[in-house]
């Protein structure tokens, strides 16, 4: 098929950010297309500056290319001006490579990171010029592929999407490409469309909505998710790949030619994650952990820099400060010649402790701004019921480091409305706020605390998975609460996150086969790009859910029962149903569980189920803190630094009155 | 965490003045091309496209001093999104004291220590452009005296060929001919939220129609060249355009040359700032 550049150019003066539609990426591959090759389009279903810099989608396109009968270009969502302009010139969906129309491709791969893009994922395939429904597709419409977290409840995409690949990528995708390839083989009108689907679903890891059908009971509760005809499997197991030190990708990272976020070089040090922070998605489904040799990323870092010319390069993971032998990997990088003295690393995910930050100050020698920390819960108690074992001590410890290293500026992430949460400790976030700046006072006249404030949202095979979410007037009414309660301290800054965005993520997590039809109106009342704010509106999603008779009281507030069927009980993570309800308990019990890397197994299925281990260099937990490894918890919410007594602090003693904490040890003034 | 990387300082603001710039401070001066599908990104994508291919050169740039270092790059006249040129200009600071070029990126950076450094120079035009995007690609390169003003203070008009659509060839030739003849033409444009008006006449030096082979065949591009002065503030084609009647539209533009006037005469920026005595021998030209 013929490039389109020639239509597109006219149209780039007139829209924003035009250099979203050129690609020319360094590292970029231009094929040729030819009947040898399954053609795959990597669509990125957000704008172009947000998905570029995806590693995952990066990975499968480098993997692809290299193979002899596969070929991949990629697309990103065009803003709403641009696919105006697109669809008034009467223009499909391209790739940014050779320009070339989304049907010139055999297969359009999605890759789902959020929820909240599912309204795009619909515009796309549209846009793609084929048949939004999956089951109105014909022998020749290319296959809708989607990948990703998000993938882990496929149920709310399962109308638009032809096939699932669950977990890792890397070899999964090798082995769909061979099936595509024999289909492909074919005459076109000697194709079956069916037949590709069942040789599909045959591929571990692959999971094939169209074969598998939803059964619900009169009250329209679901009871569970069969296959249609034998020989489909019950239950579909995620992908891992056991070593990935067999994976150094991308070994040709993309540098883009205009600003992307995470605009640096990347080189993700391990994958998954053990911590076992219980609200934590991403921690649960991508175990076990599998670090990189040092060796090799070393390696990587040093020809990622030269090859590319950044300046800055992200150690990545689910926990950078976790991986065995960091501080000698960072020294490795920063006191490289090679590299010259303005290279910077950083850790974009920090553990709050300050060995942490000590290795934070010895790599950001050129820049330093801000901080950020996680601890996620505003009261010790709470921190044990989401098991992130963040003691008081190594808080304000790594704050007080942070400040003494002269930061001047720390950022501390929590979310409300999680399980068992009581007003005192939405407060105690506050509280919490306003001790850091006083630490800070310490070290410098003029500090900044920014606390910033997300509603949670509870995910799929997640220890959480059965907890009603709170409602938008009651994240409203503890934003509200909290923002009062920092009135007047000086320094501290809330910023809070859209509750009604966090009611349209409950929708899409949680919700079974029938919210697509949900997607589908919103999609159809214009509401693209639902997780900009200036695009979102809840009440395109409330008025979809009416005219389908659902409701966000049953799909998102409701907690489920223990035995009730859920409508990702045919997906596999690896974690047993048994070990999540447990953890679940020992939550509402308050009772924190230790990061299973260094110590026994729990047996929640990740490893033993699929006959694979953690890959950890250091057989012990890592110097400083180790959070909750090998700790006293019994006084983890010992503040070991004395504070002035004022009014914040009196407002959450009067709340403190309804709750006592079982662990308390009652020192915190 | 530190967040994207900071651009490059006077991208838009004067070159960073450096009056005691030590002697081991040199500084180049590059003429590029920007053509194809790279002319839809920005001036500071530009910058940044710079500022890496720079790092991977191995050339000893300089850095400023203080809170936040950033290598001395001083770029010239901004050229708007969705233009073409062929003479873009870009000052660089290198450091060509021992210590500084013996600790670049690059393989071989012991040549750019001391006097070293002007035998490399011929080679920068084909080693920068195989480390720039495609569609940039740099044509020459020459030394500048020290105490060169900038190139935004220095560049007096800018030459254009300008592809516009939606008139008829006589209509057109027409139009030149009444703007060139008026005394003012007055045009607004937006600044900081408000519209303003402006006196497009005293900028356009030079404007002529140039005949083409489609000139008779509808809804084909007509060709203009036009010369606008970059002072008080550079004006763009498309507020040429809009002098020359709203129906216009421009399909391509392409800045041809920037130019120096000093003492009457108009002089190429790479042919203005070099030692004495040394001009042409730097102001290597790229066959291409």
């Amino acid at each position: 098929m013929e490039t389109l550049w020639g239509r597109i150019e006219p149209l780039l003066a007139s829209v924003t950010k035009p250099a979203r539609y050129i690609g020319g990426e360094q590292g970029a591959t231009y094929p040729t297309h030819g009947d040898g090759e399954v053609a795959w389009l990597l669509v990125y279903p957000d704008t172009y500056e947000i998905g570029l810099p995806n590693q995952g989608l990066q990975i499968l396109y480098e993997i692809l290319n290299e193979r002899p009968d596969a070929l991949a270009e990629r697309s990103y969502a065009p803003w709403i001006d641009m696919e105006a302009a697109m669809r008034a010139a009467g223009l499909p969906l391209f790739s940014v490579e050779n320009h070339l129309p989304a049907r010139a491709f055999d297969v359009l791969a999605f890759n789902l990171s959020a929820e909240l893009v599912y309204t795009n994922v619909v515009n796309l395939i549209d846009l793609a010029g084929v048949a939004v429904r999956a089951a109105e597709r014909s022998a020749g419409d290319p296959l809708v592929v989607a990948g990703g977290h998000c993938a882990f409840n496929p149920e709310p995409l399962a109308d638009f999407v032809d096939a699932f690949v669950l977990g890792d990528g890397e070899e999964a995708v090798g082995e769909v490409n061979e099936v595509l390839g024999s289909w492909l083989a074919e005459p076109v009108d000697r194709r079956d469309r069916r037949g590709l689907l069942r040789d599909l679903a045959r591929v571990e890891g692959v999971y094939v909505p169209a074969l598998y059908e939803p059964h619900y009971d009169a009250a329209g509760r679901l009871v569970g998710t069969e296959p249609v005809e034998p020989g489909v499997p019950a239950t579909v197991d995620k992908r891992t790949i056991s070593d990935l030190a067999e994976w150094p990708y991308p070994r040709r990272q993309l540098v883009p030619l205009t600003e992307v976020v995470h605009d640096r070089l990347n080189v993700e040090v391990f994958r998954g994650c053990t911590r076992g922070c219980r609200f934590c998605q991403a921690g649960m489904i991508t175990r076990p952990v599998r670090e990189r040799p040092a060796a090799q990323v070393r390696e990587m870092v040093r020809d990622g820099l030269e090859r590319t010319g950044y300046d800055e390069v992200a150690l990545t993971s689910l926990s950078t400060a976790d991986f065995s032998g960091i501080e000698g990997t960072v020294r490795d990088i920063i006191e490289d010649p090679r590299h010259g003295e303005r290279v910077s690393v950083s850790l974009p995910s920090l553990r709050v402790d300050a060995f942490t930050v000590g290795t934070a100050a010895q790599i950001q020698r050129v820049r330093r701004t801000g901080l950020t920390f996680a601890p996620e819960g505003g009261t010790w108690r709470m921190r044990q019921v989401i098991n992130k074992l963040i003691t008081e001590e190594d808080l304000y410890s790594a704050v007080d480091a942070a400040f003494s290293q002269g930061w001047r500026r720390v950022k501390l992430y929590f979310l409300i409305g999680l399980p068992t949460e009581q007003d005192e400790d939405v407060l105690g976030i506050a509280e919490l706020g306003r001790r850091c700046v006083e630490v800070g006072r310490r070290h410098h006249k003029s500090v900044t605390v920014v606390a910033s404030v997300g509603g949670f949202v509870p995910k799929p095979h997640t220890p959480f998975q059965w907890f009603g979410q709170d409602t938008v007037a009651e994240l409203a009414r503890k934003v509200r609460l909290l923002r009062e309660a920092a009135k007047g301290a000086k320094g501290l800054t809330i910023r809070w996150h859209d509750p009604e965005a966090s009611a349209a993520e409950g929708i899409a997590s949680r919700g079974d086969r029938r919210v697509g039809r949900v997607i589908e109106r919103v999609w159809r009342a214009g509401g693209t790009f639902q997780e900009w704010s200036e695009r979102f509106d809840l009440s395109l999603w409330e008025e979809a859910l009416a005219a389908e008779g659902l409701s966000l009281a049953d799909i998102v507030h409701r907690q489920r029962d223990q035995h009730e069927a859920l409508p990702w009980d045919h997906i596999s993570a690896g974690l047993h149903r048994d070990f999540l309800f447990e953890d679940w308990l020992d939550a509402i019990a308050e009772k924190g569980l230790e990061d299973c890397r260094w110590t026994p197994c729990y047996d929640c299925g990740a490893c033993t189920g699929f006959g694979i281990e953690h890959v950890v260099a250091a057989a012990v937990p890592p110097a400083g803190g180790s959070q909750g490894t090998g700790q006293d918890l019994s006084a983890g919410d010992r503040v070991p630094v004395q504070f002035t007594a004022t009014a914040t602090a009196s407002a959450t003693a009067t709340a403190t009155a309804s709750r006592v904490p079982v662990a308390s040890g009652g020192a915190t003034s | 965490m530190s967040g994207t990387a900071v651009p490059a300082q006077g991208v838009d603001g004067p070159a960073p003045s450096a009056p005691e710039e030590p002697s081991s401070v040199v500084r180049l001066r590059i003429r590029f091309a920007k053509q194809g599908k790279v002319c839809w990104t920005s001036h500071r994508d530009v910058a940044r496209m710079w500022e890496r291919a720079l790092r991977r050169s191995g050339l000893p740039v300089a850095w400023s001093e203080g809170f936040s270092p950033h290598p001395l790059l001083s770029f010239g006249l901004a050229l708007p999104t969705g233009c073409a040129s062929r003479a873009e200009y870009l000052d660089v600071r290198l450091d060509v004291s021992p210590t500084v070029a013996a600790g670049g990126v690059g393989p071989d950076t012991d040549p750019w220590v001391g006097d070293g450094w002007t035998e490399k120079v011929s080679e920068l035009p084909e080693l920068l452009s195989a480390l720039l995007p495609a569609g940039v690609e740099v044509q020459a390169t020459a030394a500048v005296r020290h105490g060169t003003r900038s190139l935004q203070q220095d560049v007096t008009s800018c030459s254009w060929e300008l592809e516009v659509l939606g008139v008829a060839t006589e209509k057109l030739a027409e139009r030149v001919e009444r703007l060139l003849d008026a005394p003012s033409i007055t045009i607004r444009r937006e600044r900081k939220g408000r519209t303003v008006e402006d006196d497009l006449r005293p900028s356009v030096l030079a404007l002529t129609l140039v005949p083409g082979a489609n000139d008779a065949i509808e809804d084909t591009p007509r060709c203009l060249r036009a010369e606008l002065a970059t002072h008080p503030r550079g004006v763009r084609p498309g507020e040429l355009l809009e002098g020359l009647g709203a129906d216009l539209v421009l399909a391509r533009a392409c800045r041809t040359h920037q130019w120096i006037e000093r003492d009457g005469a108009r002089r190429e920026p790479l042919d203005i700032g070099e030692e004495p005595g040394a001009a042409a021998p730097h102001a290597q030209e790229r066959a291409s």
